[in-house]
């Protein structure tokens, strides 16, 4: 036990106390200076603008995939199911290399989204693939059918019983796959970054707003943004997470 | 909704996403024929970026299940304070950027970092060399076993390993006969998934490493240092690899997905 | 006639779970669909129900064909033996659900919920959700809920099997007190024949997909059609091709004509108001009697003793061809 806190705080706890101690080493204005940057501003925006689009669209597809694999039948199903975990094992560089082939300005299909915000929302949609489905999935399999055929003897549509039986169910889990789809999409490297172009006020994520900060030796500056990252990112966790525990409140008698 | 129309939408998605792309990396590496992409994968920078990733691999992974194993246990059957601060730590890996976690590591143990100036003083170089990438990849790659076998220990309960030591088990016998076999298929899936991650770490290596070409070079890098160099079926045939890499992790995954059914 | 099925056939796979099935039940009666595990009559319930689709047959509700209706439209009120509860609904939501679909008005709901939670005895948990009651309470919600939109005919699927004994006695009387109140065609599924023949007007025997006899709990139990009800209906005593009822079975000290034989007792066991005799003729036999206590104080039966026993009523069945 006391070994594995060691290794927790070595490995975890110091690297985080080192980055919010850097943060603010410049003082206050060192770090309102740092965060108030339009280039900073421009990169934040962009990024959670795109994170929120990113997981409205998961929370809908990955619905629409999970119910396909769970509910239908149809031939190559299994494989469909195994290959939705690729984008968790395949490295970030080579996801973002495999959109730019296809999307890129070589791309077969004529279709060039390259150095566009499109480009940086379709990285960020493969990296996000997996998080929504896998997380209802396991829900929809355990729901119990009874439920829906009360529903349908009571006189409902299938399309009220999936409103009023069907996603109220659905949808804490829906949004544990959203909660971890989001801090994913926010800071999300690898894939933006060759097929983004990264460029300022355009196309600049955060995650690569800060490796710019680090290499230009602005460490307190790239700390200041990344505390700025962390905290936006509790708070919608936590929001999240609240909302998670509402929506289940009917569970705990 | 029609059974069809959901069918198809989620289908495309997949296919524009996912499959396409996938497909069309594999085509570009072998359109000239094996030859090329062969040759591209063994020079000497590529092969040494190979042992580089298998290294680093080989360390974190074996650390993290170790810890995995003995972090679930403490959490699930011992009580301690700050329980909820340990859960936290344990995930926080899974929502943090890569890039800002190889900054962390930096300024620990870069020259000016916090311990930076011991280990230079040592002539020890953890910054800029293998040991610092080995670490942001323990940091990344941590949740996993953790995160698996935590559920199973709760599910199966103490009764088993009441009953072993009812019948005179010590501790550590107890541990190794009862507990382990009853976590093992979790455990399996959890280190499929580490290894998955840190074969597969990029931002944080990226940070941290360098970039020295032919020292600190992971097969990652290496694929961004060839495309950054104009060398497309160098960074494809690399990809390439690490796409057989993650397709044999996908096999993995699949064998020990734990079964919801039986779960 | 408020229900008819008609020749009713439904197979999963290569399992035939209904073979030609046909059954009547009477416009207001309380009818049972009796028998073991497997037999069919979860799947009968449920193709009158519309929730299964049979292979062949049709299936009349007051006269009108509703085979090829689905259960939404049929107006059946279906209780389920897990109770189906919107567990994410209050008991309230629950009740209201079908009224809710409806688009009723608002206060019409309210009232109607209010008075089904009143008859069911619920009126003060109307906000619990569901995984705060018990079993009872469940079920009972789930009474009110198929209740609520007055449907034509009320269908139950072992309504009382995850149900603890004591419990079940309870809600068998209410069942029985609910149904004396509200009247509608109401058909349930059992497997225990004690639920069956104190509830039920009319009792459905089913086995392997067939129906093997209907009637009236007395008649089933005094005129059986066959082995199989004589034997699933009560006990019974198997001697060659006769089988007799243990309390048809006469103990007496001497004996008492032609067809009088010799027997020891073996066991005599006190269940209460009955007392069981295990008995074991010469020829090796194994039988029990049902006597009263006063028989078996009168008698001095202990085990060893010996007695003469008569059967007073025997049946014997024609050999199925």
């Amino acid at each position: 036990m006391g070994l594995a806190t060691a290794y927790l705080s070595l490995i975890v706890l110091l690297p985080l106390a080192a980055l919010v101690w850097k943060s603010q080493k410049a003082g206050r204005t060192g770090f309102w200076q740092a965060v108030s940057d339009p280039q900073a501003v421009s990169a934040l925006k962009l990024t959670l603008g795109i994170s929120v689009v990113v997981c409205l669209v998961n929370a809908v597809m990955g619905t629409v995939i999970a119910w396909i694999l769970v509910r239908d039948r149809f031939v190559g199903q299994g494989l469909v199911n195994a290959i939705i975990d690729l984008p968790f094992a395949l490295p970030t560089i080579v996801a973002g290399l495999t959109l730019l082939a296809l999307y890129g300005p070589n791309g077969p299909v004529g279709v060039n989204v390259a150095f566009s915000r499109t480009a940086v929302l379709l990285a960020l949609l493969f990296v996000t693939l997996p998080f929504v489905i896998r997380t209802v999935q396991p829900v929809l399999l355990e729901l119990d059918r009874e439920m829906e055929e009360a529903a349908a003897s009571l006189g409902a549509s299938p399309l009220a019983t999936f409103r009023h039986i069907v996603f109220p169910n659905l949808f804490p889990a829906i949004l544990s796959g959203v909660a971890l789809a989001f801090a994913r999409a926010i800071g999300e490297f690898g894939s933006v970054v060759l097929i983004s172009g990264n460029l300022p006020f355009k196309t600049e994520v955060a995650s690569v707003f800060i490796f710019g900060r680090i290499e230009s030796g602005d460490a307190a500056g790239a700390a200041a943004v990344s505390v700025v990252i962390l905290l936006i990112s509790f708070a919608v966790l936590l929001a999240i997470g609240a909302l998670r525990r509402w929506t289940t409140r009917h569970d705990r008698a | 909704m029609p059974r069809w129309a959901l069918r198809l939408a989620g289908l495309s998605y997949l296919g524009v996403l996912l499959a396409a792309p996938v497909g069309l990396v594999f085509w570009r590496t072998f359109e000239h024929g094996v030859g090329p992409a062969w040759d591209a994968v063994t020079t000497p920078a590529a092969k040494h970026a190979f042992v580089v990733t298998v290294l680093i691999a080989a360390i974190a992974v074996p650390a993290n299940t170790i810890f995995g194993v003995v972090c679930a246990i403490a959490i699930v059957r011992r009580r301690f304070i700050g329980k909820g601060i340990v859960n936290a730590l344990v995930d926080l890996p899974l929502a943090l950027s890569p890039v800002v976690v190889g900054l962390a590591f930096l300024l620990l143990y870069g020259r000016q970092g916090w311990f930076g100036s011991w280990f230079t003083d040592h002539g020890i170089q953890v910054v800029f060399a293998l040991p610092g990438m080995v670490l942001v990849t323990i940091f990344v790659s941590l949740p996993f076993v953790v995160r698996e076998v935590v559920p199973v220990l709760r599910e199966i309960g103490t009764e088993q390993e009441q009953a072993a030591s009812t019948l005179g088990a010590s501790p550590f016998q107890t541990f190794a006969r009862v507990t382990l076999p009853a976590i093992r298929w979790a455990v399996a899936y959890g280190v499929v998934l580490t290894t998955a991650r840190a074969l597969g770490e990029f931002g944080a290596v990226s940070v941290i490493s360098g970039h020295i070409v032919g020292k600190t070079e992971t097969m990652t890098l290496h694929v961004e240092e060839r495309f950054q160099s104009f060398d497309y079926v160098g960074a494809y045939a690399a990809s390439v690899v690490l796409a057989l890499l993650a397709i044999a992790t996908l096999l993995a995954m699949n064998l020990f997905r734990p079964n919801e059914a039986t779960r | 006639m408020a229900i008819v099925a008609q020749s009713v056939t439904k197979r999963f796979g290569a399992f035939t779970a209904l073979e030609d099935v046909s059954i009547e039940v009477a416009a207001g009666s309380l009818t049972a669909l009796l028998g073991p595990s497997g037999g069919g009559k979860s799947t009968l319930l449920r193709v009158i129900a519309g929730l299964e689709r049979p292979d062949a047959g049709r299936v009349l509700i007051d006269g009108e064909d509703m085979t090829r209706r689905p259960a939404q439209k049929r107006e059946v009120g279906f209780v389920f033996q897990h109770y189906a509860a919107f567990k994410h609904m209050t008991v309230r939501e629950n009740v209201a659900f079908g009224l809710r679909i409806r688009k009723r008005p608002r206060n019409e709901i309210r009232d109607r919920v209010n008075e089904l939670l009143h008859l069911v005895q619920l009126t003060g948990l109307a906000e619990r959700y569901p995984a705060q009651l018990s079993g009872g309470q469940r079920q009972r919600m789930a009474l009110a809920r198929a209740l609520a939109v007055e449907p034509k005919v009320l269908l139950l699927d072992e309504p009382f099997g995850a149900l603890d004994a004591r419990v079940r006695k309870e809600l068998r009387a209410w069942l029985r007190r609910l149904h004396d109140e509200v009247h509608v065609t109401t058909i349930f599924v059992t497997h225990d024949q004690e639920e069956a023949m104190e509830l039920a007007d009319q009792i459905v025997l089913m086995n392997a997909g067939h129906v093997e006899q209907v009637g009236g709990p007395r008649e089933l139990y005094e005129e059986p059609a066959n082995e199989f009800v004589m034997t699933f209906v009560g006990p019974v005593n198997r001697l060659g091709d006769e089988f007799v009822r243990p309390h048809d079975i006469e103990l007496r000290l001497e004996p008492n004509g032609k067809s009088s034989s010799r027997a020891t007792v073996e066991r005599v066991l006190h269940l209460g108001f009955e007392v069981r005799v295990e008995l074991r003729l010469e020829d090796g036999r194994e039988l029990h009697a049902q006597v009263t206590r006063e028989e078996a104080e009168r008698l001095e039966l202990v085990p060893g003793s010996e007695v003469f026993v008569r059967p007073r009523h025997t049946r014997v069945f024609a050999l199925e061809s």
